[in-house]
């Protein structure tokens, strides 16, 4: 039955998190993009929401909440309008634990998720990308060699959030010849062991509080049941449109934030004796913001109802993704268009809100809604 | 719970819709080649199927708002090169009547088609601008001026027609009457040529001197607003009907995109070329990256006509997102077609293959009930909250 009804949990939760994005992450945007980490309080506030947990089973110590990428996507976005860089530091531990309830065995739940059910916050991260242009999931070459003790990984990973701090891990990999992305299988790797080394990237153009990082995995030993999953390792397509759905949702608050920045602007910015929105060409950049804002979100709606439903992962992500990192990009881009050199000045959000809607479309693992 | 699935009956009702569309596809040549021809009410294959009334009647209560099943199956009508195998009863002009009429006057003009009269030789998006005249005479409203592009304007019995009392009053001077066919003074002057959507009749009408009965005023409010800002309580009740025309529009503008989509797709999966949803973009050609996004923007307009519907289904307020969901499907109306075309080829453009006609019959989506320009008009006042006299 067709309905673009949010349950009442939802709603409550997606309420708190604009709250929360609006009083907490917005004012210290700024701060954060400048100095590239987000502030140790603001992160145990949100820590303290008890999101992370939220879906984790009771059994576990988690909330019990049903697991729901619709859920997942709605706080996103919330967090997203209000600083993307400080709501994806926020939400990181997703990329560990929503795969490790959609796809993790038995044991590896007992023993992986008890660890985020706690007062203290606990960071994690996924690696997904690697030191090579064209990349592409099914593209990975970081490989991982079954042994007869378990398994073996090599390989660098790139552009990791939050490296440093992440004190758990998922490592995609090459696991066997088969083609594709059925040969690529995620790894619980502790960032701590032996052979891994990670280091600070340069910089990113944004999303800086993320503190992206450089994995390197030198012949890295793992016990056999490190692969995600049941014996040969879950398929990790669902893993790849969580991710996808995560950034999107992050990608919609934000340029949902920017499109409420610029409507009062233009209303106010005098130019010519009238306000530059009484002008079609601004109107009109306007008008396809809200459009794109709207359809974006529902699209992102789309692909995660039909993720909670089990029915066309791959296709419906791929749709959405695709379409938001088309528009995004834009609407930031306008958005900072309208303002003028004012969009430039680092005074105003405008050129870090692009910065980070460039992250956002184009970084394949940013947060798993 | 937010769900975009359809349960099992409705999925029925879907592919019943596909089938009678697909039964009425060999037609469609024909009508768009004789454009002076009108449409049977009913074709001999209509009788094999039900009508949408009587599709729609097994429904429970408790499943897909109807007004999103509507939209959906317009969607799924237009996405076949067909024509419609019986013609509706009812017209533009119906829906004004139903939202501003009287209820005497509709009990008494409500079984008749009527078309919908607003658009003239120099005003078209700006209705404000009208120059067809209503004067009072004694008990007879005298009609003056000319009307074009009237919908079903050949096959209507009559048609509602926009008129202003007060030039003087601007926007608050506009009035709709109720004119029949056969009233002296009003003539049929011609059957417009389109580039597309042939099947559907669209006339010309002139206005001299038509005298009409006092009482052919819809709404029967005869005063006239001081304030040019205040608007006549039968121009809002008009623009009102606009909140589900926009977004049917626009389900019509979808199905031909998604028509001329799904004829590329099943076309070009014959010659080995799909997309593979496990390939990232730079393991993908061009042409699987345009399917692609172009299922994408299928799926988006689709989802602002359903977001509108669901409003409206709903009871609340949806003028933005009607505006919003005529905008996206006006906008892929064009888009579409088009970059089905470019991935079909040269043989796209014979009149053996279908796409090209969805190219020209989905055309007029971003023109008819307000361009996509207007649309924009009325998402940007809306969201600056400004006026139309202070966005124009």
């Amino acid at each position: 039955m067709i309905s673009f009804d949010v349950t009442d949990e939802q709603s409550q939760i997606r309420d708190m998190l604009l709250t929360f994005a609006k009083e907490e992450l917005t004012p210290r945007a700024r701060q954060a993009d400048e100095t590239c980490a987000a502030p140790a309080e603001l992160l145990d506030e949100a820590w303290s929401l008890g999101l992370a947990s939220l879906a984790i089973p009771e059994a576990y110590g988690g909330g019990g909440a049903p697991r729901s990428t619709l859920t997942g996507a709605l706080m996103l976005e919330a967090m997203g309008s209000g600083c993307a860089g400080l709501g994806g530091a926020a939400a990181a531990s997703s990329l560990f634990v929503n795969p490790l309830i959609d796809l993790g065995s038995e044991e590896q739940k007992k023993r992986e998720l008890p660890k985020f059910c706690g007062n203290a916050r606990r960071a994690a991260t996924l690696a997904l990308h690697e030191d090579s242009f064209a990349f592409d999931p099914s593209r990975i070459v970081t490989r991982a060699e079954p042994r007869a003790d378990g398994w073996r990984i090599t390989g660098v990973k790139r552009l990791v959030p939050l490296g440093e701090e992440a004190g758990d891990m998922l490592v995609l990999a090459r696991a066997s010849d088969a083609p594709g992305i059925d040969g690529i299988k995620a790894f619980i790797v502790p960032p701590r062991a032996p052979g891994v080394a990670i280091t600070r990237e340069s910089g990113t153009i944004g999303l800086t509080p993320m503190r992206f990082a450089r994995v390197e995995l030198a012949g890295v030993s793992l016990p056999p049941d490190a692969i995600l999953g049941e014996g040969d390792g879950a398929d990790i397509r669902p893993l790849l449109a969580s991710l996808r759905i995560g950034g999107a949702a992050l990608a919609v608050g934000l340029v949902r934030a920017v499109t409420d920045f610029a409507i009062p602007y233009a209303r106010e910015r005098v130019a010519f004796g009238e306000p530059i929105a009484k002008k079609q060409s601004i109107a009109f950049m306007l008008a396809d913001m809200h459009i794109e804002c709207d359809v974006m979100r529902w699209l992102v709606w789309k692909a995660a109802a039909a993720f909670d439903r089990g029915a066309d992962v791959s296709k419906m992500a791929v749709l959405a993704q695709n379409y938001v990192n088309r528009r995004a990009i834009r609407i930031a881009d306008d958005g900072l268009q309208i303002f003028g050199g004012h969009g430039y000045i680092r005074d105003l959000p405008l050129e870090m809100w692009l910065r980070n809607a460039r992250m956002l479309t184009i970084h394949g693992a940013l947060a798993a809604a | 719970m937010v769900d975009f699935t359809l349960s099992d009956p409705d999925r029925d009702i879907l592919s019943g819709v596909a089938e009678e569309a697909k039964a009425s596809e060999k037609y469609a040549r024909h009508y768009d080649a004789h454009e002076d021809e009108i449409l049977p009410k009913a074709f001999v294959e209509a009788a094999a199927f039900p009508s949408l009334l009587e599709r729609m009647r097994r429904r429970p209560s408790d499943d897909t708002p109807s007004v999103i099943m509507q939209m959906l199956i317009r969607i799924e009508r237009e996405a076949h090169n067909g024509v419609p195998l019986r013609q509706a009863p009812s017209a533009l002009g119906n829906a004004a009547l139903g939202a501003a009429g009287t209820p005497a006057q509709q009990k008494r003009w409500g079984h008749l088609m009527l078309a919908m009269s607003i658009t003239e030789p120099g005003a078209g998006s700006d209705t404000k601008a009208i120059q067809t005249t209503a004067v009072l005479d004694g008990d007879e409203w005298v009609l003056n001026g000319d009307k074009i592009f009237v919908t079903n304007g050949v096959r209507c019995h009559g048609t509602i027609v926009w008129a202003t009392v007060s030039k003087a009053a601007g926007r608050g001077g506009i009035k709709s009457f109720l004119v029949l066919k056969g009233t002296p003074g009003f003539e049929l002057v011609r059957k417009e040529k389109k580039l597309g959507i042939r099947s559907s009749d669209t006339a010309a009408y002139a206005f001299r001197d038509c005298r009409i009965p006092r009482d052919h005023l819809i709404g029967g409010d005869e005063r006239v607003p001081q304030s040019a800002d205040e608007g006549s309580a039968s121009y809002k009740g008009v623009l009102k009907t606009f909140n589900i025309t926009r977004p049917t529009v626009a389900a019509g503008g979808i199905g031909k995109a998604l028509g001329a989509f799904r004829y590329a797709r099943d076309r070009l999966a014959k010659e080995g070329i799909a997309v593979d949803w496990d390939k990232g973009p730079h393991d993908r050609t061009s042409t699987e990256q345009t399917l692609l996004e172009l299922e994408a923007d299928i799926e988006a307009a689709t989802l602002t006509v359903l977001r509108a519907a669901w409003l409206a289904a709903r009871g609340e307020p949806n003028n933005l997102e009607a505006s919003v969901a005529k905008a996206k499907g006006g906008e892929l109306c064009r888009s579409g077609p088009q970059r089905a075309m470019e991935l079909l080829g040269a043989m796209s453009l014979s009149h053996d293959h279908p796409v090209e006609q969805f190219l020209r019959d989905g055309r007029i989506t971003d023109i008819y009930e307000g361009t996509g320009q207007i649309q924009r008009l009325v998402i940007a006042r809306a969201i600056l909250g400004y006026s139309s006299a202070e966005l124009s």
